[in-house]
């Protein structure tokens, strides 16, 4: 019997690229088997993945040259996903599930979500529905048909494409970064769910991941491809990371067992709060609500920010994290109470202060009325999506712009610029163009443009969401030294490791009300 | 998003709601164009006032209509107003400041024009009210044979503009947060060029995925191959489909009945 995937001399070049995305790849995978497909940013994963699915079209008008076969059930994949479509049947070869949950929603209703791929497998109407109630059941989602998807969680949504592809009954799952954009529930939860499918259907996986560590006890062997074309290791899991774990490691895979925190004992490590300095910023009976409604999600918060800490802010989704991190930010306003800058941040600012000429009373230390410019000298945001945040032609001119809405000398403009391009290796990127860089890229870019102003008070979104290992330690390491300069940082955040790594506070949202907790005792 | 237009919730099921979307989408029509015909206050008035007596059959209370219409009554205000002052005078006048005057002809057609407005988009608004986006799709697909490439690939970006909206907003408090905005006009132009910039880059990102997503479950290919998809929502005109238009005919019909009667009806392109 051939197997179902059988890649011979395979290669994909995009027509906009001169560079093969693959090149020289020979890979076979039986029915059933479950694989690991791991390799550095660029190593041509996803490409990979896509040519699978039967999604590259190398024709006359294609999107690219292809070289060699590709092969899925003895038949070039493209052809099997036209074959599988055309029998009628609403059984696909290949299930795809992609990184962004946002992006890959088609449908308004829960329901025709899932009963999309089914019709356009031609499936009759009447055996549309059960299926759809199947797979739904299946993913845990259980919500009526007409449930509007716009008011599900990015976790929900997640397993609502799966749903979309499970209600095919694919005989291989390709599964890109599946978890890579949801927090630790959600990415449980959808885990969990796939482990369930494989052993229910014995459908074969194929996984694109950067966290081994939460995928390891599901696969039963890596493939790990090399960055120039060809496969580099490919085995059972064990055999492949211990042979490869230092090189792996060093390509930002998140394997099992190490942590990627940088020695502990290092700088990276919780600061008693003892330690901390004076208080930069109080929140006085903060209430903040939804944008748009104006709900209250949170109430009754006092809580103040001293130089030189660093506070998590933590709690479920949707418990209004994200909108009380806005308020400290001085982005958005409080519904109710006072979110205040003591004199160490606001800096002269009331003395220099002209009265406005409308007469406005917004007071001198309210940080949500200053002018844009006065904010960034005191207040840096790093948003989730690096890609808001950008504004400039290229990396270089993104990180002078903050220098240069302040009065800054173009030599002293210069002077930051360079210092920070070296410090988060983006020195040689300094003429790219942002939007072309890689996630991890992208993260370190919109930290640095935020530290170019200086300010004193930091505040991040999830700033370690969807990073690789080395990224993570490049990040953890970046914010302990500004802590330890005397910056204050307040962090939006999922991500245990990086609490346990550096939170000398936290503050925990839950049931519309916020928990302070000091680790407190000598260093 | 909530702009109360497209917000399809409390509507009772009625047989005019619950009619196939391309029947009202007929009916809608029909009215405009029927109504486009001639400018005056009979016409238009019986239409308006036959709308309003039709609404309990609708499934739309007064309330709900008037919340969804504010958009489109407010717009036919100032167009009456205008035509009140600047149109052409006939009739007693009444009013003279120069260039804006006020007389009898130009109330009469300030009046015909403002409620020839309401009275073209009220089936619309209502149109809109009582049909889901994705409903409007199907019946578009499956009754009018539009091709379902064009009505799905119109579905998924319609579900995309809710998530732009939301990423339209990130955009300015991230501007915001790079210290940008707050000096004078022209800057602020500059600013929002470059917000609607990055907003096009992250809808085209967008748009590439949800493509390979469409695509990954089967999208488009049997097309052409004798193997056209299903509808998993059959959409088809029934009975009651041609007693709405049967309604809607004689809505029209009334309207410029009276018209007629009254002398007041005047086609346009004489």
């Amino acid at each position: 019997m051939s197997p179902l995937l059988s890649a011979r001399g395979w290669g994909w070049r995009w027509n906009a690229r001169r560079a093969h995305a693959v090149q020289g790849l020979d890979l076979e995978v039986e029915a059933g088997e479950r694989v690991l497909l791991l390799g550095a940013s660029g190593a041509g994963k996803s490409t990979l993945l896509a040519g699978v699915a039967g999604l590259l079209d190398g024709g006359p008008d294609g999107t690219g040259e292809e070289e060699g076969e590709l092969l899925v059930d003895g038949v070039p994949a493209q052809q099997a996903r036209q074959r599988a479509v055309e029998a009628g049947e609403g059984r696909a070869r290949t299930g795809l599930l992609l990184q962004d949950p946002q992006a890959q929603t088609v449908l308004a209703r829960v329901g025709d979500d899932v009963a999309f791929g089914l019709e356009n497998h031609a499936v009759p109407p009447e055996r549309i529905w059960p299926r759809v109630d199947a797979a739904l059941d299946d993913v845990g989602l259980r919500l009526p048909r007409d449930h509007p998807t716009s008011r599900l969680s990015g976790g929900q949504r997640q397993r609502l494409a799966l749903a979309g592809v499970l209600a095919l009954q694919p005989q291989l799952l390709l599964l890109d970064e599946p978890t890579a954009m949801l927090d630790p529930e959600g990415a449980a939860a959808l885990r969990g769910v796939v482990a369930e499918r494989l052993a229910a259907t014995g459908a074969g996986l194929l996984l694109v991941e950067h966290r081994v560590d939460l995928w390891v006890d599901l696969v039963d062997r890596v493939v790990v491809l090399a960055p120039g074309g060809g496969v580099l290791a490919d085995g059972p899991v064990w055999r492949v990371l211990d042979e490869r774990g230092d090189e792996l490691a060093a390509a930002g895979v998140w394997l099992p067992g190490r942590s990627a925190a940088p020695g502990r004992g290092g700088r990276a490590q919780p600061r008693r709060s003892g330690t901390a300095g004076d208080g930069l910023l109080s929140l006085e009976g903060v209430a903040v609500g939804r944008r748009g409604s104006g709900a209250r999600v949170l109430t009754g918060v006092d809580a103040q920010v001293r130089e030189g800490s660093f506070t998590a802010l933590r709690g479920v989704n949707g418990a209004g994290k994200s909108t009380l991190a806005l308020a400290v930010a001085g982005l958005v306003p409080p519904v109710s109470g006072r979110v205040r800058a003591h004199p160490a941040l606001a800096g002269g600012l009331a003395a220099r202060r002209r009265r406005r000429p409308w007469g406005s009373s917004a007071a001198a230390d309210d940080p949500a009325g200053w002018a844009p410019r006065d904010l960034v000298s005191r207040i840096g945001s790093v948003f989730q999506d690096p890609r808001h945040q950008f504004v400039a032609q290229t990396v270089a001119d993104e990180l002078a712009v903050g220098p240069r809405r302040l009065g800054l000398s173009e030599e002293e403009v210069d002077v930051r610029t360079t210092e920070l391009l070296e410090r988060l290796r983006l020195d040689r990127l300094a003429r790219a163009n942002p939007f072309t860089l890689s996630g991890g890229e992208q993260r370190r870019l919109s930290v640095a443009t935020a530290l170019a102003t200086r300010p004193r008070l930091l505040v991040l979104d999830e700033p370690t969401f969807g990073q690789d290992a080395r990224t993570w330690a490049e990040l953890v390491d970046l914010l302990a030294g500004l802590r330890d300069a005397g910056t204050a940082v307040v962090a939006a955040t999922h991500d245990v490791e990086l609490c346990d790594a550096l939170a000398d506070t936290t503050w925990w949202i839950g049931d519309g009300r916020l928990r302070v907790e000091a680790l407190v005792g000598a260093p | 998003m909530s702009t109360g237009l497209l917000d399809p919730g409390a509507i009772r099921p009625t047989v005019l709601a619950r009619s196939n979307p391309v029947t009202k989408l007929a009916v809608a029509t029909l009215l405009a164009v029927v109504l486009l015909l001639s400018v005056d206050v009979v016409t238009a008035g019986t239409a308006v006032l036959l709308e309003v007596l039709a609404l309990p059959l609708v499934g739309l209370g007064m309330g709900g209509l008037l919340r969804r219409s504010a958009v489109l009554l407010v717009a036919a205000v100032p167009v009456a107003v205008l035509t009140v002052l600047v149109g052409v005078d006939s009739g007693a006048v009444l009013l003279d400041a120069g260039p804006l005057s006020i007389s009898t002809g130009s109330l009469e057609s300030g009046a015909a024009v403002g409620l020839r407005v309401v009275a073209i988009a009220l089936p619309g608004v209502v149109l809109l009210a009582t049909t889901d986006p994705t409903d409007l799709g199907d019946a578009l697909a499956q009754v009018l044979r539009l091709s379902p490439r064009f009505v799905l690939a119109a579905l998924a970006a319609f579900r995309v503009v809710d998530v732009l909206a939301e990423e339209w907003q990130q955009l300015g408090l991230a501007r915001r947060a790079r210290g940008l905005g707050g000096d004078g006009l022209l800057a602020g132009v500059r600013d929002l060029a470059g917000r609607v910039f990055v907003l096009l880059v992250i809808a085209v990102r967008r748009a590439a995925v949800l493509a390979t997503a469409m695509e990954a479950r089967g999208f488009g290919a049997g097309e052409g191959q004798g193997a056209d998809r299903t509808w998993a929502r059959p959409s088809r005109l029934r009975a009651s489909d041609a007693v709405v238009v049967a309604g809607g005919v004689l809505l029209a019909a009334t309207a410029t009945a009276a018209g007629v009667l009254a002398g007041t009806w005047q086609l346009l392109l004489t």
